[in-house]
């Protein structure tokens, strides 16, 4: 299912994807599914194989742990990239709190989607270095 | 010309409409009358068939009926093998696709595809308004508040017969409106649905623009007759027996790639197409790759293969949600619009309700062979939810469930094509005992909650083969269980039995089957 046309446009001003050209944009478009979650449908379930990376294009999403809710992500975020990396299942549920547009990319793509494009993955690391901030200072 | 005077359906008021007439609509109506749910079903053709009284251009289906399987044709077990027919209860209106097949091919012809469709809705009396063109959509106040169908809302369907309502309606209109993107000059060329006799394209440099199926059929076709072949989209191609699934272009169209990668004849760019101009009698194409380089040529006929969008008329306006390259309406795992209570789809637009995309894997909810299972469980769920018909729930003795799922994995027709999708759930009711719930969307039994209970799936992860995956819900949370591939398809034996009494264990030993 390939994206729609405005999704471009949409992705060219996450700060993820700031480092690209506008054929780049393109085949990171084509390369990236859609998706649609209803209001309340799961996007990411705890505990459950198989799952991807997602960026929210549109919408918010609460990231809920054990049926207690942690935090909400918004458009540009995207989440699923920890259980993608390790192989492993999300420890977390990802929950649409609104009608939720998303890319995703299966977790088995991931990685060579990043080293295939360098300044993405380098964006990605900056997003997880200030997500490890964030946490060190939480837990301080 | 149909009668209209003869023609089942006149305009009024129905508990349910169904509007199309292609196999998802055919399936469902065939389903809900088994289950006694009165319902209208209204069609913009004049005969059975949708899509396939049309397409494939080059007249040939993608979905094979291998006659031969060791199999009896009338058991559930041989639609496994047999993609294209519609799914009936009673054994002598099985398997229709391949009595009709002339043993040239198993992938029947477009002719053939039709005419099966045509032989089912017949012998199953199957009955539908043709000639009734569905123009547009509004809601309303019903009339006959509190009578046990619908919230109190009707769905105003103006068509060309004149109005109908109904509280639920049920959308399996195909996803096959051309749809071409926005680059610039790409609006004059013909799409795929236009394309012309083969001969046309006679000794010619054809540049098609997009890399999937619809684009390499076409290129297949004229391996006979273009100068010259160019494909180009901005991402690389996939192939089907490289994916696993049906995601990838098809073995059946992997000839122009051969040809592509061992003689250098047909051209494949992973390129942005910029720009088509018209130059003379025919084009210049200008493409740019993800290394910024530009690339211009001249082709005497462009073909934009850039697939279709869901023919939704007016229902975004309605508040229904779509997303997606094909617009496709956003469903919960029961095919109802998500944004919408009471609009349903069935047919090739189940695509919609995505399910989990294990690994990224879609459904086959796309093709015969995947939604005409999601059409028998919406009929159930409709039965059930909207008209008070009750489900058949057998018990199950416990004994029996461990040897029962696994030969559900190894043969139930719905697990190997709705892998990961659809599900086979036995209850593990404390109360009522151990009942078979039937075919259920995995999604729905994942995220629903309920009693304890058990899914069984068959899954692939794109690598291998397929392999069971079992779902134990347990006091409200889900544990999955993943069994090991079989080389030979096989889940029957000792080791599966084994493994799989060992995870049920907890969960069957609370759930006695009572006297």
């Amino acid at each position: 299912m390939a994206v729609r046309d405005d999704v471009v446009n949409t992705i060219a001003a996450f700060s993820l994807f700031a480092d690209l050209t506008g054929p780049q944009l393109e085949e990171v478009a084509h390369l990236f599914d859609e998706s649609f979650f209803g209001q309340g449908e799961r996007v990411l379930r705890q505990g459950v194989s198989g799952s991807g990376f997602y960026i929210i294009l549109e919408g918010t999403a609460g990231i809920r742990v054990d049926n207690v809710d942690r935090s909400v992500l918004k458009a540009g975020d995207y989440f699923g990239e920890i259980s993608s990396l390790l192989g492993e299942v999300p420890v977390s549920d990802i929950v649409a709190e609104t009608p939720l547009r998303c890319l995703v990319l299966p977790a088995t793509q991931l990685e060579g989607f990043l080293t295939k494009h360098p300044r993405i993955m380098y964006r990605l690391l900056q997003g997880e270095a200030r997500k490890l901030k964030n946490t060190t200072k939480w837990l301080t | 010309m149909a009668d209209l005077a003869q023609q089942p359906f006149p305009p009024g008021r129905y508990g349910l409409i169904v509007v199309g007439s292609g196999p998802g609509g055919l399936q469902l109506s065939y389903s809900l009358s088994r289950l006694g749910v009165d319902h209208a079903v209204l069609s913009d053709d004049p005969a059975p068939g949708g899509m396939f009284r049309r397409w494939p251009v080059f007249q040939r289906m993608l979905s094979w009926t291998k006659p031969f399987t060791g199999v009896e044709r009338h058991e559930r077990a041989y639609e496994r093998f047999d993609w294209n027919s519609l799914l009936a209860d009673e054994a002598p209106n099985r398997a229709v696709m391949p009595a009709l097949m002339d043993g040239t091919s198993y992938f029947p012809s477009r002719p053939e595809m039709q005419k099966g469709l045509e032989s089912f809705a017949e012998r199953t009396g199957i009955r539908v308004r043709y000639g009734t063109r569905w123009d547009s959509t509004a809601a309303g106040p019903s009339p006959a508040r509190g009578g046990g169908q619908g919230g109190g809302q009707d769905f105003i369907l103006t068509t060309s017969d004149g109005e109908y309502r109904a509280p639920v309606v049920v959308f399996a209109v195909g996803v096959a409106q051309p749809y071409r993107p926005a680059i610039p000059g790409l609006e004059q060329v013909p799409h795929y649905g236009d394309f012309r006799p083969v001969e046309t394209y006679k000794d010619k440099r054809i540049f098609i623009v997009g890399k999937q199926n619809s684009g390499f059929e076409i290129a297949t076709g004229l391996l006979p007759w273009a100068r010259q072949l160019v494909l180009a989209s901005p991402s690389p191609t996939k192939l089907s027996v490289n994916t696993h699934t049906l995601v990838g272009v098809r073995a059946r169209y992997v000839q122009p790639y051969e040809d592509a990668a061992v003689a250098g004849g047909v051209i494949i760019l992973d390129a942005t197409i910029e720009e088509v101009k018209k130059d003379g009698a025919g084009y210049r194409v200008r493409t740019r790759n993800t290394a910024g380089q530009e690339l211009t040529m001249a082709a005497d006929d462009v073909i934009a293969a850039t697939g279709f969008v869901t023919p939704l008329r007016d229902l975004p306006a309605l508040g229904v949600a779509t997303f997606g390259q094909s617009r496709l309406p956003a469903q919960t795992p029961f095919w109802e619009s998500a944004t919408v209570p009471g609009i349903f789809f069935a047919g090739t637009i189940t695509q919609g309700s995505a399910g989990l995309k294990k690994h990224g894997i879609p459904s086959n909810s796309g093709a015969v062979q995947g939604y005409r299972y999601n059409a028998r469980v919406l009929a159930r769920h409709l039965a059930e939810t909207k008209f008070g018909v009750p489900a058949t729930r057998e018990r199950i003795d416990a004994a029996a469930v461990v040897p029962y799922l696994l030969e559900q994995v190894s043969k139930g027709p719905e697990l190997w094509h709705q892998r990961a999708y659809l599900a086979r759930v036995i209850n593990l009711d404390h109360d009522t005992g151990i009942t078979n719930e039937g075919i259920v969307p995995l999604q729905y039994f994942l995220d629903a909650g309920g009693d304890d209970a058990v899914a069984a799936t068959l899954e692939s992860n794109g690598q291998g083969n397929p392999y069971p995956v079992v779902y134990v819900r347990k006091d409200g949370s889900v544990g999955e269980h993943a069994l090991a591939p079989d080389p030979l398809l096989d889940f029957t034996g000792r080791d599966y039995h084994d493994e799989l009494r060992g995870v049920l264990e907890p969960v069957l030993s609370g759930a006695g089957s009572p006297a």
